[in-house]
């Protein structure tokens, strides 16, 4: 017990990333199923409207922040240094730290679905209501008195401090804790799309933060950055908003296109086709993911200069994507091809990313996107690119990378009918979306009238949430089956060319008995030019320091929420222990002996 | 086991740059991106209060002329430092460690002056948006400050020790590279704030 809460070995901080994660992807399902059985017939009564606001702004909020963002971040805690060779991340503490704000983030959020009674709220349930990116000047005080808006920002800001730790810790384990020889261009796709996240997120996240300081000065403060009256414009609150929110979207859906550009060339038997090409779209997706933000807000009224500027952007950004997806299939072609669960979602991935990707393109044009904004068209979009996307990417990783993160291998037959089960279930639940939004439903209103004739594809919708469920149960099943009974690993069950399959599954605490020199970009594997590498010797023939676990990373993380505690029961002295509390754990982290 | 001022070990790295450092290039330009959107957020803002005071009736551009020139001089006090450590003189490198951080106290005393001066003459945060903007952004630059002036006083405090000398030089650079990142906001925001009305 204590050595988990102490750990800085990456291999176990992914794992604690894994099931954190996975529970949280679990909660952000439940609350989908709910929304789909109030939306299952017209004039539903399943939830209350305050409760179904609650709902789909803590689905949206969980998914992204505490689903889907975490779950790369367990591939690329315990994938990417093994990737690259190295023995741990650049700073193992750092990575410990950015674990436990990660957790204490997510439990902060998710306190307020019980502590009503605390707020005298009339309700138990007190979360945030403002939808995912909480539109300001609904958010203010003014409009949201509750308690809910600020659990939002406070958390928002606690889980940004997560990324940002993580950000510049992978960047610098990526660029230097190469092995030898592991060139930029030698470097698996995998972890070059980690590194452009990685990017983004340090980038991305300081815009956000200052969107949310304005907001918690102006519902604490008084100040009065988005209040109209006082001469302010809370579009400022959306153009920061996206400014974060477009490059999100691509910090969701790169890691998920690294994993994808993995699990094709092994389970084809051929290198990446175009493997410079895929690296390039993924920087070039990186840098013009920057430039598309007003594309959320052609409904606000920009002009037609910014509007069409920003059209055009956005359908430029469909080329370096276009051109991965090319990639991917051209991998395939003519490849010896092993059906497995891995390749069975990482091609559902490509197939339901094509249809997310179309139906994004369709709203990069003003005055289509005129007619779908807000409605379900756009509900729709975004499940086929974050769930037939990102999830199908993540799942694809899951049934890849599990032998070697447990040394056990997911049964394949429980694996397929996760993958029919999940893969018909999406698109069940999530196709009907597409009708019901140009029909005329808008998005986030609790109930709709059965005039509008969106009743019966509502309920097609709603069954195939439940299918979803019903796969996912499935791949409960699995990994509890696998955990006993599932069959032994060995370091490469799949044939796969990267380094991590040199090594034992799962690997041991220093991971290279000795660090390989890498003289290929497809280093297991033989090529016209290069021989297979060996691999490092079972046993490493000298003694390999492992740098010891550490408690101030946690004690550190804990000084946060007790701060973000601070100004939601406005108690002034919380926000002094807080501090005091992160201070300590800063002296106690900066002081210990402690070497990497 | 002692962790007094031991070398730290000469690790090898991909690109042959102290990853300490690097993580720090990479920390600072994010935070650029955080200074980025609070000054523009200034700069959107600029003129659009309905109610005073406005800029024009309450900057003091003397007043904070010496405050800027002071944290400029740190900024040199903090290059002296690093000097100092970086040829073993122990003793002018906490001499220089320690100006740099009064320098930098001196700065947010400066700043709280202000403030109050501010806050009697009828400008808070919640008074107009020039209120809010000046206050976040200059606010938000002083907390940069004050975090510098912390982490200098610590380094002093090591060196006084006897915990920090030649083998540290690496600390006392990142140190300063925040120091003098933390100064050039400052440059900015003093421009863009105080000197273009």
């Amino acid at each position: 017990m204590k050595s988990w809460l102490t750990t800085t070995d990456h291999k176990r901080i992914g794992l604690l990333y894994f099931w954190t994660a996975f529970v949280f992807f679990l909660l952000g399902g439940i609350e989908a199923l709910v929304i789909r059985l109030q939306l299952a017939q017209p004039s539903g009564h399943v939830v209350s409207a305050e409760t179904y606001n609650q709902l789909f702004t803590m689905h949206g909020t969980t998914m992204v922040f505490l689903a889907l963002m975490p779950l790369s971040a367990s591939f690329f805690n315990y994938i990417v240094p093994l990737q690259i060779g190295a023995r741990d991340v650049a700073f193992p503490r750092l990575n410990a730290f950015s674990y436990w704000v990660f957790l204490l983030g997510g439990l902060f959020l998710n306190a307020s679905w019980f502590v009503g009674p605390l707020f005298k709220a009339g309700m138990l349930n007190v979360a945030p209501d403002g939808g995912w990116f909480g539109y300001a000047n609904l958010t203010e005080r003014q409009f949201s008195p509750g308690p809910n808006i600020d659990f939002w920002l406070l958390g928002l800001q606690i889980l940004g401090i997560s990324s940002l730790a993580a950000g510049f810790n992978f960047i610098v384990t990526i660029l230097n804790l190469r092995a030898p020889g592991l060139k930029l261009m030698r470097l698996p796709v995998f972890t070059w799309m980690t590194l452009v996240t990685q990017f983004l997120i340090i980038t991305a996240f300081p815009v956000i933060t200052v969107g949310l300081v304005f907001l918690m000065f102006d519902r604490f403060f008084g100040a009065h950055f988005y209040v109209h009256g006082a001469g302010a414009t809370p579009l400022l609150w959306q153009h920061l908003f996206w400014l974060f929110g477009h490059p999100e979207v691509y910090i969701l859906i790169l890691p998920a296109m690294g994993i994808v550009s993995e699990v094709l060339p092994t389970f084809a038997r051929k290198p990446l086709f175009g493997y410079t090409v895929v690296v390039y779209s993924g920087i070039l997706i990186g840098f013009m993911g920057w430039g598309v933000w007003s594309h959320h807000m052609f409904a606000v009224g920009l002009g037609p200069i910014a509007d069409s500027v920003f059209a055009a952007t956005t359908m430029l950004i469909a080329v370096p994507t276009g051109v991965k997806i090319f990639n991917w299939i051209a991998t395939l072609w003519g490849g010896d091809i092993r059906g497995t669960t891995a390749l069975h979602f990482a091609v559902g991935f490509i197939a339901m990313f094509i249809i997310g990707g179309l139906s994004g393109v369709s709203h990069a044009s003003p005055p289509a996107d005129l007619q779908q904004t807000d409605t379900y068209y756009v509900v729709a979009h975004i499940h086929y690119v974050l769930f037939g996307g990102t999830i199908m990417g993540l799942f694809a990783g899951i049934y890849y990378w599990w032998p070697k993160m447990t040394g056990r291998l997911l049964s394949e037959p429980l694996g397929k009918w996760h993958f029919w089960l999940q893969f018909i279930g999406m698109n069940v639940a999530f196709f009907p979306m597409h009708f019901i939004g140009l029909l005329g439903m808008p998005r986030r209103i609790y109930t709709y009238s059965p005039d509008l004739g969106v009743s019966d594809l509502n309920l097609v919708s709603t069954v195939g949430a439940f299918l979803i469920a019903v796969s996912l149960l499935v791949f409960i099943a699995n990994l509890w089956r696998t955990r006993s009974r599932g069959e032994t690993a060995s370091n490469d069950p799949w044939g796969g060319a990267t380094l991590e399959w040199s090594i034992p599954s799962p690997p041991p605490v220093y991971n290279f008995s000795v660090i390989p020199t890498i003289t290929s970009r497809l280093p297991r594997w033989r090529t016209e030019l290069h021989a297979p590498m060996q691999d490092p010797p079972a046993t490493p023939p000298g003694p390999i320091h492992v740098p010891g676990g550490s408690w101030w990373p946690m004690v550190a993380a804990f000084g946060l929420p007790l701060m973000a505690l601070a100004p939601l029961t406005h108690t002034l002295w919380l926000a002094f222990v807080g501090a005091g509390v992160l201070i300590v754990g800063i002296y106690g982290w900066a002081f210990e002996p402690f070497e990497v | 086991m002692t962790h007094a001022a031991h070398a730290p070990t000469a690790h090898y790295t991909s690109m042959g740059l102290d990853s300490r450092k690097m993580a720090f290039w990479a920390f600072i330009g994010s935070e650029c991106l955080l200074f980025g959107s609070l000054i523009s957020t200034y700069l959107v803002y600029k003129g659009r209060s309905v109610v005073g005071p406005y800029p024009h009736d309450i900057l003091n551009i003397p007043f904070t002329s010496v405050s800027t020139f002071d944290l400029l001089m740190s900024s040199l006090m903090m290059v002296l430092a690093l000097a100092a450590v970086q040829r073993g003189d122990m003793k002018w490198g906490k001499i220089w460690l320690f100006s740099t951080a009064l320098l930098g106290l001196v700065f947010l005393g400066g700043q709280v002056i202000e403030f109050t001066e501010f806050v009697h003459k009828g400008l808070t945060m919640s008074t107009n948006l020039f209120g809010c903007t000046f206050f976040v952004l200059t606010g938000t630059h002083g907390a940069h400050v004050a975090v510098g002036v912390l982490w200098l006083l610590t380094l002093w405090v090591r060196a006084l020790q006897g915990r920090l000398g030649p083998a540290n030089a690496m600390t006392v650079e990142i140190t300063g590279l925040y120091w003098h990142f933390v100064d050039v906001v400052w440059i900015i925001i003093f421009t863009v704030v105080y000197l273009i009305q």
